[in-house]
């Protein structure tokens, strides 16, 4: 085996583990570390394909934003984070678990079955996937997508604070209405 | 050298594994992960793809490689930041309401 076949099963086998135990782990904190674990291990095939400045970016916005954004919300919550399991609706779950994974196994199957001999996977030249050669393609035909996307981000920021700040945003009623407010609680039953 | 379809079954094992897992948990969190998961999949696919078929069209580089797939796996990125970001913000929406982050507790709208 050479050694960039041990690399790719070493992270393959990685980025399967995390996966698994993201699913399977009781806590959401475990899980988030299988997420981070699969993280990595995607990243470090990126760098195998030829893509370093996805690997980067992989690393950056996934382990460094995402990861950390479900550990502040599973933190937030304490101990509510973690549901106790129940039997309610375990056929059908499993159920609908099993046909899908069966799905997609057959498909998987079909697949690799179906494929005659290897694709060829040359070396690209050295500058491919790099930031320079990234970058001109991004700022030359992808311009108004990469504008886009920017576009995208903003309102998903200014979505998550409004939908998160729920109804605590008392500061914008005015002080009758908050007297009002707690008014009709103290009324209430 | 690795072949890609050792990639793209790699890919496949991992969205199904998401799959599975968005389908049988009930917790909103793990769900939310699963579907990382699942992209995450699609990504790999995307940049493999790219890494085997697009770079060489009919054997030759191209003068300045397309790097179609890795701006789609870019693109798919972003996309995934402003899902969690929103994802997360209805989990602490749904937690106020209902002390819960069960995702079969969510039933506001049944009648």
């Amino acid at each position: 085996m050479t050694l960039g076949a041990a690399y790719f099963y070493v992270c393959a086998l990685l980025a399967l583990g995390g996966a698994v135990s993201v699913v399977v782990s009781k806590s959401p904190i475990r899980g988030a570390m299988g997420l981070l674990l699969l993280i990595l291990s995607i990243a470090g095939l990126f760098l195998a394909l030829h893509a370093q400045f996805l690997a980067a970016i992989q690393l950056i916005v996934y382990a460094g934003a995402i990861v950390i954004l479900f550990l502040f919300v599973i933190m937030l919550l304490g101990p509510s984070a973690s549901t106790p399991s129940d039997r309610r609706g375990i056929v059908g779950r499993t159920v609908g678990g099993g046909l899908f994974g069966l799905v997609g196994l057959g498909t998987l199957w079909a697949v690799v079955r179906g494929t005659s001999g290897h694709m060829p996977m040359k070396l690209p030249e050295p500058a491919f996937g790099g930031i320079d050669a990234f970058g001109s393609v991004l700022f030359g035909d992808w311009l108004v997508p990469f504008e886009l996307s920017s576009a995208l981000l903003m309102v998903a920021v200014v979505g998550a604070i409004a939908v998160a700040r729920g109804r605590q945003g008392i500061s914008s009623m005015s002080k009758a209405e908050i007297d009002a407010a707690k008014l009709g609680g103290e009324e209430g039953p | 050298m690795i072949p890609v379809e050792s990639y793209i079954a790699l890919s496949a094992l991992l969205f199904v594994i998401g799959g599975i897992g968005f389908l049988v948990r009930r917790n909103v969190l793990v769900t939310l992960m699963s579907i990382e998961i699942m992209l995450n999949a699609a990504n790999l696919a995307l940049v493999a793809f790219n890494r085997s078929g697009f770079a060489h069209v009919d054997g030759q580089a191209f003068a300045g490689a397309s790097h179609t797939g890795q701006l789609f796996a870019f693109f798919i990125i972003a996309a995934e930041a402003a899902e969690v970001a929103v994802g997360l913000a209805i989990v602490l929406s749904l937690y106020r309401l209902r002390r819960t982050v069960r995702s079969d507790e969510a039933d506001l709208l049944r009648n």
